[in-house]
């Protein structure tokens, strides 16, 4: 069957098997192998991406369900050579180690700080809690995250100044 | 918009530090732009892929395989069974104890999910399809699933294929003075005994298992990707078990998303890949799912331990003796050096002045997939460690005294160091006291006694645990310690370019803990020149020398060294050449990190980058010295080094549910001098979110039939950003007197140090149920049947 959807501000339109996974689809047949696969069971989170703007686990999602949508994966954070905030932060803040879960913490991330540029350690927590990472126990997480928050208002003040 | 400013409680200074500091991580920059390059990402032209069919039972015979229907299927180039493999030589292969195990089962099938067969097809899920049509036919056996029935006599033998077996004995080994240790218990005022289990776990990485290989027909060149944590033992291994040309293969280890002893072994798919692409000659795709790394590769622990502590009534302890029933699964996959099949769990004695400590071990088969050190354990010091620091608290319990005053009246004094343990274990430094005392002043100790008493008043639940621990990490030396006869040393290479930029190679090789940026600051500190004009290659056999991995926690202790003292070797070919461009004699010279100065008169210098110039260009060098600047070592550690640390947690129970909710958790480490403080952080945070893991919520269970329970990330869990808390660190420093430069190694300390903290916290929080001991995991239920009074080991 035809698919086509939006993946990181491009059309693409491919011939692929119903069947077809979304991560597998991103990986395998795009070959944009920045979103990774973890678990089969939506338990890690490694393979989320944005579809619309809101962070789903592409393991278990049909990439045929993706045809229609918008859909932003890790590859597309950085925009002219320019890096988004919340990659920034997670650099600063030693918010990965082997970087396998990264991709989908990330993207997640930038969700969230979409809907609400403050949140309280609590609800980072929550927001990122569908995701597993092994290597960091999270708190360098949650700081990279609040670092992009900080960061991003002060650009906004400086930016309307 | 967008961001490129520093964070601002640091300075750029900090930032970029010559030498050790503060860095931001040099693997970062492609890893937060997904450019990566993991195992998975490789894409080879004409690619196959692999999966492998596994057995439903835990034990049977198989009685035949018709792999008719799959080799029928279009898109399948090959299906291989064991009786494939055995034609060739290959249906076995040796582990990493000098035991063997099955590639492909042949005759029978010895734990559930062992490999079979395996498909290759032309894509991934096609080849999963074809694994549906092989039909094996099987005769089940009786599986051997309880650890403490294996050796009855009427249980049956797993390793019927080892000649003149008739029981599911390994081996017996002990450690200690059994008779010194008896006269201790015997005059002993009080003796505390306890069964202590460690349940199985597993090391779970982000990333799965498994490979590319590429089998050049003609040259018969293989080139592995491989997530491996030893690319160099891969290697010999390969070359001594199936007699490939070892100067003909190629192990890769690209980026690892994460290892934790996960990747230290030779996985069967990995052989069956190798297998298939030398059979069909093109490159051959393996990665295992989820459900396959849970249930086939590495696990870790499962010890049931008998544990006695003697003490006088004060709280003086004199000796520790245990009795352990070891769970080995169907092969015995121990990766351990080979003097040392109970690894390093000779370190049981742990933080403190015994008169005397005995163990004894038995190990045995079950019906369970092979393994046995894994998950950041330093060796089955994660074992040891909570052996001690469980038992000791049940001490505290039945002295009525407080578990960190009964620590601190025993603890190693720092003139004691070098300290020789009952068990012969040298700690090379240690000054443990204020490291104990810094972690109860920041957790605020009495104040949190103060709050337990109070909230005990009204019914509420809270406990506090204490652990200490001392580890050993960084294996060799090579006299002692080698696995499969290869010594455990590493070398590591340094060349400084002409103009002064410089690469550094590795035979150890990381899986996040940030070898690309530690070793870039090791070699700056030593030689000047600044961490990012230095590049870390590592990873790939053909361009790193040879040495025996990363787990262990041994990248530092030894690679470490190897880096130090191999830029050391450098600087000194430097200050030669210095000598000659400056007209002065070697004494006449100092260093000032970075350039030689002629003392006394510093105006004449030569700075790191003018001395490698000087080393390739034109005209003469000093008598003798040959042109170019690098050298090569390889380092054989005269001990290993022993960080140590001081945790506290701090745990609410619920009464009403049982859930039990890590509140604090305060963890001061002492590895020694330290490099990148981010990444040691790093280290320590990761460890601490394994200890709560292990303590409260993961164990890979079976029922009586074989089954494994514990097959997806839905019933193994891990925790998440919701069962952790914000981490409280800090550290003491106490340099280990010969590393070159006294760092000791933390990649393991908080998985082998939390564990107890945490158990000792959710126990004293139930003291008032009256419970000394309650084994992990501790669950919910597992919590609530032991406030009932109703509490079993899990095994």
């Amino acid at each position: 069957m035809q698919v086509t959807m939006t993946i990181n501000g491009q059309a693409v339109s491919e011939e692929i098997e119903p069947r077809l996974l979304l991560v597998h689809f991103i990986r395998d047949q795009l070959g944009l192998t920045g979103t990774h696969w973890g678990c089969d069971t939506s338990n890690c989170g490694t393979c989320v991406v944005l579809i619309d703007g809101e962070p789903v686990k592409s393991c278990t999602q049909l990439a045929a369900m993706a045809g229609g949508h918008d859909v932003k994966t890790v590859e597309g954070l950085e925009v002219d050579g320019v890096l988004d905030p919340v990659q920034e932060g997670f650099m600063q803040c030693h918010g990965l180690q082997c970087g396998f879960c990264t991709p989908g913490m990330m993207l997640t991330a930038r969700a969230l700080l979409d809907s609400n540029p403050n949140p309280s350690e609590e609800v980072i927590r929550e927001a990122i809690s569908g995701q597993i990472c092994r290597c960091t126990g999270y708190s360098t997480i949650v700081r990279s995250i609040q670092w992009t928050a900080e960061h991003e208002a002060s650009v906004t003040i400086g930016s309307s100044s | 918009m967008t961001t490129t400013d520093p964070a601002p409680e640091v300075t750029e200074e900090e930032e970029r530090p010559i030498g050790f500091g503060r860095l931001l991580r040099k693997e970062d920059p492609r890893l937060i732009r997904g450019m990566g390059n993991f195992v998975d990402d490789i894409q080879l032209p004409g690619m196959l892929h692999l999966a492998v069919l596994r057995s439903p039972y835990a034990h049977a015979r198989i009685v035949g395989v018709d792999k008719s229907a799959a080799e029928a299927h279009p898109k399948v180039v090959a299906v291989i069974t064991g009786e494939d493999l055995a034609a060739q030589g290959l249906a076995w292969m040796p582990t990493l104890s000098n035991d063997v195990q099955a590639v492909l089962a042949t005759d029978k099938v010895r734990f559930q999910h062992q490999e079979v067969a395996f498909v290759v097809a032309e894509d991934r899920y096609s080849a999963r399809d074809a694994l549906e049509l092989i039909d094996v036919e099987y005769d089940p056996l009786p599986p051997v699933m309880d650890v403490r029935t294996a050796l009855d006599p009427a249980t049956a033998v797993i390793r019927d294929d080892l000649d003149g077996k008739t029981d599911n004995h390994i081996f017996d080994w002990e450690t200690g003075d059994e008779a010194a240790t008896n006269a201790v218990f015997d005059k002993a005022d009080v003796v505390v005994s306890e069964e202590i289990v460690y349940p199985r776990v597993h090391p779970a990485p982000m990333e799965t298992c498994g490979c590319v290989a590429d089998v050049e027909r003609v040259s018969g060149q293989l080139t592995l990707w491989c997530t491996t944590q030893a690319p160099h033992a891969h290697r010999t291994v390969y070359a001594l078990v199936a007699g490939l040309p070892e100067h003909k293969i190629r192990i890769i280890a690209p980026d690892i998303g994460g290892g934790f002893g996960n990747k230290v072994p030779i996985y069967p798919g990995y052989v069956c890949a190798i297998v298939a692409s030398l059979v069909i000659g093109k490159p051959v795709k393996w990665m295992e799912d989820r459900t396959e790394n849970l249930v086939s590769t590495g696990f870790a622990r499962d010890y049931v331990m008998k544990a006695d502590i003697a003490a006088t009534s004060e709280g003086r302890i004199l000796a520790i003796r245990t009795d352990v029933l070891a769970d080995h699964g169907a092969f015995n996959g121990v990766a351990a050096p080979v003097k040392y099949p109970a690894g390093f769990f000779g370190v049981f004695t742990g933080s403190y002045d015994l008169e005397a400590a005995h163990a004894k071990m038995t190990a045995v088969y079950t019906n369970k997939a092979p393994g046995g050190v894994a998950y950041a354990c330093s060796f089955r010091i994660t074992e040891a460690v909570y052996l001690v620091e469980r038992i000791v608290d049940c001490l505290a319990h039945e002295l009525d005294m407080d578990p960190a005053e009964l620590r601190l009246k025993n603890l190693l004094k720092p003139d004691q160091f070098p300290y020789e343990t009952k068990t012969g274990w040298v700690y090379d430094s240690g000054d443990y006291e204020p490291a104990m005392r810094k972690a109860m002043e920041m957790a605020g100790y009495d104040e949190l006694r103060r709050e337990q008493a109070e909230k005990r008043e009204r019914g509420e639940l809270m406990g506090i645990g204490v652990s200490f621990f001392t580890e050993a990490v960084g294996a060799g030396p090579r006299k002692d310690m080698d696995i499969l006869g290869l010594g455990m040393a590493d070398g590591c290479e340094l060349r400084v370019h002409p103009t002064g930029k410089a690469v550094v190679r590795l035979s150890v090789k990381t899986q996040g803990q940030g070898h690309e940026t530690t070793f870039a600051q090791i070699v700056s500190e030593e030689i000047g020149i600044p961490p990012e004009d230095i590049e870390v290659v590592h990873g790939d056999t053909d361009n790193t020398p040879f040495g025996l991995g990363t787990y262990g926690s041994r990248s530092t202790p030894v690679s470490g060294a190897a880096a130090a003292l191999v830029t050391r070797k450098v600087r000194d070919k430097a200050q030669i050449i210095a000598s000659g461009m400056l007209e002065v004699s070697i004494s006449d010279l100092e260093w000032n990190k970075g350039s030689f100065s002629v003392k006394g008169d510093p105006s004449k210098s030569v700075t790191i980058q003018d001395i490698a110039m000087k080393a390739h260009g034109a005209g003469d060098l000093p008598e003798g010295i040959e042109g170019g600047l690098e050298a090569q070592i390889c380092y054989n550690p005269e001990n290993l080094t022993y960080p140590f640390g001081a945790y506290i947690c701090v745990v609410d129970v619920d009464p009403g549910t049982a859930v039990v909710k890590v509140r604090r958790f305060i963890a001061v480490d002492d590895c020694g001098t330290r490099i990148n403080p981010m990444i040691i952080e790093g280290q320590v945070h990761g460890g601490l979110a394994d200890g709560v893991g292990m303590a409260m919520m993961q164990m890979i269970a079976f029922d009586e039939d074989g089954n494994c329970l514990s097959g997806s990330l839905m019933d193994y869990l891990i925790p998440t950003a919701l069962e952790t808390p914000d981490w409280e660190t800090d550290h003491t420093v106490t340099p280990s007197p010969h590393h070159p430069i006294g760092a000791k190694g933390i990649g393991e300390s908080a998985t082998v140090g939390s564990p107890p903290a945490i158990v000792n916290a959710i126990v004293d929080a139930l003291k008032p149920f009256g419970v000394r001991h309650a084994d992990m995991p501790l669950t919910p239920s597992r919590v609530w049947e032991t406030m009932q009074g109703n509490h079993t080991p899990p095994i």
